[in-house]
């Protein structure tokens, strides 16, 4: 099902947010931050970018999107379920024993789940084999990374950073959910990362900073990656970690908690005004 | 010597044997199968020549990647290739994968039953020169312990050809581990190979040597001067590490008794470890583990730091000597 209106668009992310605090509170424990940050980008790339279908899962030519960051799987199987790989009522098993909704997103377990994640710096190397792959098979298919800001602490991250301009890898784009938060406080006091869109220049990329909320500059930026040719992309998204939740938003301790049963109403709530907004809007 | 006719060795005394890397059997084995099947994809991480997977990017330049040195993203690039129907094997020094990506082989690997195939070469104190740091004493542990993984210690040239046929054909994760060093070649092209099962390669009824990799040959060693000495030793080639032939080892414990394991690798988490938990859980017998002793090596040809540590022909039948003493009290 494909989008064409950014209206349209809010309002499923809206539904995104939403189902991950529905999520999220029976499941008792998970990530709350990340995923709501990431859910207008999941909107765009679910409902208007990405080529797949969600009957046939194995389809050869479907776009792949390869998770890193799997913690913030509560996004993904939200995305997926309104996609329609499965139902919305199935994510209510998150982190539940024998659901397929592990804690962290599972190939083995879940159809349309490109890679295992959780461990971080894993995806964009998991991605380049995908990429070199399409294009040793001459396929059209564009590969995705969804990767954290945290997760380029990771050495590895940069090992696939490398080969990815090595191979001018252009049937990759990656976004990096740059939300200045990780688990024990704020990035550039954990461990600085700084500008990370000139240190993906150094390396060879195309990069590109933008609003992670704007849906505009978005769109146009996964335009500009595909008419790249000859280097990957690497679009770093500015988040609110947290985003449409009051309570939650910049606060770097909602990263790997879930809300309590009253926070979830405050937050389902908070979303419900949300969503008057984006309807009244013209 | 009361070799295994079934087995079709050639003399392992013989001064005219040919000797070979195994490494170099992987890589030429690579190369062939290259040749087989359009969807092989072979990786390293800058140690292509050294591992011998040259032998392939020498033919098939196209479907060789070099990672440079970085072993982690080795490991997660080929797991790509393998979820978009590659079968990829990937050459690297066993201290470094699975010594330095071991979670990426776990995570992106094994959970996901990929058709990844990995050597893991210059292990052991066969590596020499190179020092403790480049010996891999502990790969077999790693490997061992991940789910869905098939781990082979192959025991010369022709052994390790057969081994990386057999994990082309077979879907799913395999580590083979492979030698810097010569050893000399003494299976052939008809002696047999099938994953999982133990090739009883000399027949005796004293005590039962079992073996993995460059330790084979010198176990062979090590029971022909004993029987000189009237002691009847078997020699089983156990080149499965993760699958052990449960059926083969209770027979071994049944008609010998004592049971001495032989690895070029830690006496925790090998070899010894495999044989350990096996019996104890068909036929609980005496083991005697011979292998490094939770020590780390040092400089030297392989064959000196083998002896130094007991792990050559002489060590095993000192050992042999002490355990058929034992079993006299």
């Amino acid at each position: 099902m494909k989008i064409s209106d950014v209206k349209g668009l809010r309002l499923m992310a809206n539904t995104i947010r939403q189902d991950i605090i529905r999520m999220l509170v029976p499941a008792a424990s998970g990530h709350s931050a990340g995923p709501l940050g990431l859910s207008d980008i999941f909107a765009i790339l679910y409902f208007h970018e990405m080529n797949f279908d969600p009957a046939k899962p194995d389809w050869q030519d479907r776009d792949r999107f390869v998770l890193s960051n799997g913690h913030c799987s509560p996004v993904l199987y939200a995305s997926m379920a309104r996609a329609g790989y499965f139902a919305i009522e199935e994510t209510l098993t998150f982190r539940k024993l024998g659901s397929r909704m592990q804690g962290h997103p599972s190939r083995s377990w879940l159809p349309g789940v490109e890679n295992s994640s959780g461990p971080l710096g894993e995806g964009l190397g998991i991605a380049c084999g995908i990429a070199l792959a399409g294009r040793l098979d001459s396929k059209n298919y564009r590969v995705y990374a969804m990767t954290s800001d945290g997760e380029h602490q990771e050495g590895s991250t940069w090992e696939a950073v490398m080969l990815a301009a090595k191979h001018k890898l252009d049937n990759l784009v990656a976004i990096c959910d740059r939300n200045f938060i990780q688990i024990d406080g704020n990035t550039e006091d954990i461990m600085p990362l700084g500008d990370m869109a000139q240190k993906y220049r150094a390396f060879g990329w195309h990069a590109i900073t933008v609003n992670g909320h704007d849906y505009k500059a978005l769109m146009n930026a996964l335009d500009d990656a595909r008419k790249m040719k000859g280097r990957p992309t690497m679009i770093i998204a500015e988040t609110t970690p947290g985003k449409g939740v009051s309570f939650m938003e910049n606060k770097y301790q909602w990263h790997g908690i879930p809300p309590k049963p009253e926070e979830g109403q405050q937050a389902l709530a908070e979303l419900a005004e949300e969503r008057k907004r984006i309807e009244a809007e013209a | 010597m009361k070799l295994n006719p079934e087995m079709h060795l050639l003399d392992p005394l013989s001064p005219e044997l040919k000797k070979a890397a195994t490494r170099n059997a992987f890589g030429a084995a690579v190369a062939e199968i290259g040749g087989k099947d359009p969807n092989v994809i072979a990786m390293s991480s800058d140690v292509a020549g050294s591992v011998q997977v040259s032998l392939f990017s020498d033919k098939f330049p196209g479907r060789f990647f070099n990672v440079g040195v970085a072993e982690q993203n080795l490991a997660a690039v080929a797991a790509g290739l393998a979820y978009s129907g590659k079968t990829v094997f990937i050459g690297a020094f066993g201290i470094f994968s699975p010594g330095r990506n071991w979670e990426q082989v776990r995570t992106t690997i094994c959970y996901a039953k990929a058709n990844v195939k990995m050597e893991g070469s210059h292990t052991g104190l066969n590596a020499g020169e190179d020092g403790a740091t480049h010996q891999a004493l502990e790969d077999i542990a790693l490997v061992r312990s991940l789910p869905d993984m098939t781990v082979i210690s192959p025991c010369d040239y022709n052994e390790t050809y057969k081994a990386v046929f057999a994990a082309w054909k077979a879907p799913g994760p395999f580590y083979i581990r492979c030698t810097r060093g010569a050893l000399p070649t003494f299976t052939t092209q008809q002696t047999p190979f099938e994953v999982g099962k133990i090739n009883l390669l000399n027949e005796g009824s004293d005590i039962a040597i079992v073996a993995a990799g460059d330790t084979v040959h010198e176990s062979l060693m090590a029971a022909a001067s004993l029987e000189k000495e009237g002691v009847s030793v078997a020699v089983a080639d156990m080149h499965t590490l993760s699958h052990p032939d449960s059926h083969a080892l209770e027979k071994l414990a049944k008609e010998c008794g004592t049971i001495i394991t032989v690895e070029d690798h830690q006496v925790k988490g090998g070899l010894g470890s495999a044989v350990c938990e096996t019996l104890a859980d068909v036929h609980p017998a005496r083991v005697r583990r011979l292998g490094m002793n939770m020590k780390f090596g040092e400089s030297g040809t392989g064959a000196q730091v083998m002896k130094k540590y007991g792990l050559e022909r002489e060590g095993i039948a000192k050992a042999v000597r002490e355990e058929i003493a034992l079993k006299k009290k």
